[in-house]
């Protein structure tokens, strides 16, 4: 009954969507601080997603809130800017192993590493750390800098990637998970370590101050303005994903994904094209990576945890492997979860318990139950979406229009070439 | 861990020796690296036979199912948990007082292997049973699910019930065994090892001899052709979910005895190494797990004693971890099937 409810589901009405963002705007805009409003209004590019109208309305409506409305009714509030920054980070991180996992179906839990590659690749270079192993008293960058690392770090990551991927690749499946695994605990170990002989990390101490990004000498270190990169990386990074999901490249890698043997019979090689998957995933994290680093000014090997990985992938797990959308929702929605909803829930316990309530015990801080959460989602999901909230949808060809068509009367191939040397026979 | 020994055998060096150490090694670290090494064997073994009989978990399950099972090692956990708890408890109640501890060990490690082995039981039917069939993906992430939900239900009880997620095991054994004049083997290290031989000879024992046992090989061989067999292949996966699970437990509070200090988080890693101990040996394949977490165990505390002097101080103990994970990769590249195990050829 709930399928054929959901068959007949049309989406949205256009009204319903906007009187929504209207109302949740003027709300968090009258309200100062009204964490309910700022949540309507992420909420509200969910809702233009499913409203029942044209896809060129959808995308301006959605600009629309992204660029103006969130700007301008919380660019005031640094800590929602922040949150909103924050979620930008992990979409694009999110989108970038969706590649890997969602079109390439190989299963990477030590994505992180790419990410910390291109942190630690402008950090170094953006601090005085550089010198420790370059003569010359060149370093510190300044912030005009940020723009080419973001080239650098995705060099930096892709090269990272193909580097893991060369001799990685060759083991599949489960496997490969606990190489990458493998793998992402030797970056973190070795980052965390290298501050002897080389200082070339800082080791546990972390590397700090990182450069704020700088453009015709405005300095942009507020969230306000790393709002606005990491939406630009993001669209970049979805254009990407998009084109590559129709590309050539794209299609081997579903059918990489859905069954190897056949895709290798079928002559697509099996190295190139998941090592081109492994590649660009880690090079948007590379980008994300320098992003990042900009933004905290500060980084160390403990922001680059196992824990981080397996976050991403519940993020595209959770929203649904290989669908844009999808992957977008559930990055959204697990970072809101953690950097607000967590932490919103532990302030009112707090609160209670300062009024004397209720007395709870410092290690029960809900804040602190992120292993749980991410554990009930992934065996929850695993369950019941194995294909995530809002899954991948399979472009179907029309094979009666096709056939229909003008192209459909020419006979291609080696049917064809017979076809005209018959009927040249016949003449 | 590694206690500073006198040096006594200066004089019985070769001199070939004596240039080599002047040359490559300063402040006579040879020496001293040659005195800890029966001490450094030793933490090796015993590390090992803990890696071998979890890495016992990791095959029997890998074997039959095909997945792996990322809880394991956080059931391990458990069992370390379950088993200091009840020693606590018990030293709390005055219980322990005059027990022989052998007893109390004994009655300590019951206790740990039935309620893990019911965990095992019951994460099978909750998170695995339904997705059999499923792709081999999806069972492996409600696995990684269940093992972060046994992480933070650890510490959320124990933070409820002690305010604390830290605990520290109360010692059984603390005595130590001389051997000769140049090391000494403590009490606990030499009972985890003589335990972990005989979970591991039993273990054996039934998989080979007993009526359940050739069941279970039989359903790891093919699982519809067992099930034709009058097999009841849902009741033997359940069975290899109990037995491993109850080892992993049991290896868990002889690992509190032996370290000490235990926290939720020591089995993630724990049960990747007995799973790279596993992959080591020949995934599948019981023989191959137990050699292979020996081997992984030494060479672990190997690398950890000796690479910081080895290499003057540049890279040192802290880099153990990147030599287990180091040597799962290049085995899983260059011999997948492992040491012992034979190649399977790709099923099509």
């Amino acid at each position: 009954m709930a399928n054929l409810a959901w068959k007949s589901f049309k989406g949205i009405p256009l009204v319903f969507t906007l009187i929504w963002i209207v109302a949740f705007s003027a709300a968090l805009y009258l309200m100062d601080k009204s964490v309910i409003a700022f949540l309507g209004i992420l909420s509200s590019i969910v809702l233009v997603y499913y409203t029942n109208t044209s896809k060129s309305i959808k995308m301006a409506i959605g600009a629309i809130v992204l660029l103006l409305i969130i700007p301008l009714v919380a660019g005031e509030n640094r800590y929602y800017m922040e949150v909103a920054s924050q979620v930008g980070i992990y979409v694009a991180m999110a989108l970038g192993l969706n590649i890997v996992v969602g079109f390439a179906g190989l299963l990477d839990l030590g994505y992180v590493a790419f990410f910390a590659a291109g942190a630690y690749a402008y950090a170094i270079f953006s601090t005085s750390q550089a010198n420790e192993f370059i003569a010359g008293n060149l370093f510190p960058l300044s912030g005009e800098w940020f723009w080419p690392f973001l080239i650098v770090g995705l060099i930096v990551a892709a090269v990272f990637g193909i580097l893991l991927g060369l001799p990685v690749l060759r083991v599949k499946g489960d496997y490969l998970a606990i190489v990458t695994l493998g793998f992402g605990e030797i970056i973190r170990i070795v980052f965390n370590n290298l501050d002897k002989p080389i200082n070339i990390t800082n080791g546990p101490q972390g590397i700090t101050p990182i450069p704020s990004p700088e453009l015709f000498g405005i300095k942009m270190g507020t969230p306000f303005y790393f709002y606005f990169i990491v939406l630009f990386v993001i669209a970049f990074i979805v254009l990407a994903n998009i084109r590559f999901e129709h590309s050539r490249l794209g299609r081997a890698w579903i059918a990489v994904r859905e069954d190897e043997l056949a895709a290798q019979s079928m002559g697509i090689s099996l190295l190139n094209t998941k090592l081109a998957a492994f590649a660009l995933g880690a090079s948007f994290a590379g980008v994300v990576g320098v992003i990042f680093a900009a933004k905290q000014t500060f980084i160390d090997p403990t922001s680059f945890t196992l824990m981080e990985s397996i976050g991403i992938l519940v993020m595209v797990i959770l929203g649904g492997s290989g669908s844009i959308p999808g992957v977008v929702l559930g990055a959204a929605f697990v970072t809101i979860l953690q950097v607000q909803l967590l932490k919103e829930f532990s302030n009112f316990l707090h609160g209670l318990q300062n009024a004397g309530i209720i007395s709870l015990p410092n290690q029960l801080d809900p804040s602190k139950f992120q292993r749980l959460i991410f554990g009930i989602m992934l065996i929850l999901v695993a369950l019941y979406r194995p294909n995530g909230l809002i899954p991948a949808k399979r472009k179907k060809n029309n094979l009666d229009a096709i056939k229909k068509s003008e192209f459909g009367k020419e006979k291609l191939g080696i049917l064809g070439r017979l076809s005209q040397l018959t009927s040249g026979k016949q003449s | 861990m590694l206690a500073p020994f006198p040096r006594e055998n200066k004089s019985s060096q070769p001199n070939e020796c004596r240039k080599f150490v002047q040359v490559y090694m300063r402040n006579e670290g040879w020496e001293s690296m040659i005195n800890i090494l029966p001490q450094v064997l030793v933490d090796g073994l015993t590390l090992g036979f803990m890696y071998a009989v979890v890495a016992l978990g990791y095959t029997m399950v890998y074997g039959i199912l095909e997945i792996i099972n990322f809880a394991h090692g956080d059931i391990f956990m458990v069992g370390a948990f379950i088993g200091t708890e009840v020693l606590l408890i018990s030293d709390a109640l005055g219980a322990l007082e005059g027990m022989n501890p052998f007893v109390a060990l004994f009655i300590t490690l019951i206790i740990a292997m039935v309620l893990t082995g019911a965990l095992g039981v019951g994460i099978e039917r909750i998170a695995y049973r339904p997705l059999r069939g499923a792709p081999r993906l999806v069972p492996l992430i409600s696995a990684i699910g269940v093992s972060f939900l046994l992480q933070d239900l650890v510490r959320f009880t124990e933070a409820l019930a002690r305010n604390e997620f830290y605990l520290n095991s109360p010692a059984l054994f603390t005595g130590s065994i001389p051997i000769g004049s140049i090391a000494t083997i403590p009490t606990k290290g030499l009972i985890v090892i003589v335990i972990a031989i005989v979970m591991m000879i039993a273990l054996t024992l039934f998989v080979n001899k007993t009526k359940w046992g050739i069941a279970m090989r039989a359903v790891a061989q093919d699982q519809s052709t067992a099930s034709l067999m009058t097999i009841n292949v849902n009741k033997v996966i359940m069975l290899t979910f109990l037995i491993g699970s109850s080892l992993g437990g049991a290896t868990g509070v002889l690992f509190a005895q032996n370290y000490g200090t235990i926290d939720p988080y020591i089995g993630f890693i724990l049960g990747l190494k007995a799973f790279t101990a596993a992959v080591l040996g020949g995934i599948g394949n019981l023989r191959g797990a137990m050699i292979g977490g020996v081997l992984l165990g030494l060479l672990e505390s190997l690398s950890g004693a000796f690479m910081g002097p080895l290499t003057n101080g540049a890279f040192g103990a802290e880099y153990k971890d990147v030599f287990a994970f180091s040597i799962l990769i290049l085995v899983l590249l260059f011999k997948p099937e492992g040491l012992f195990g034979e190649a399977v050829k790709e099923k099509v």
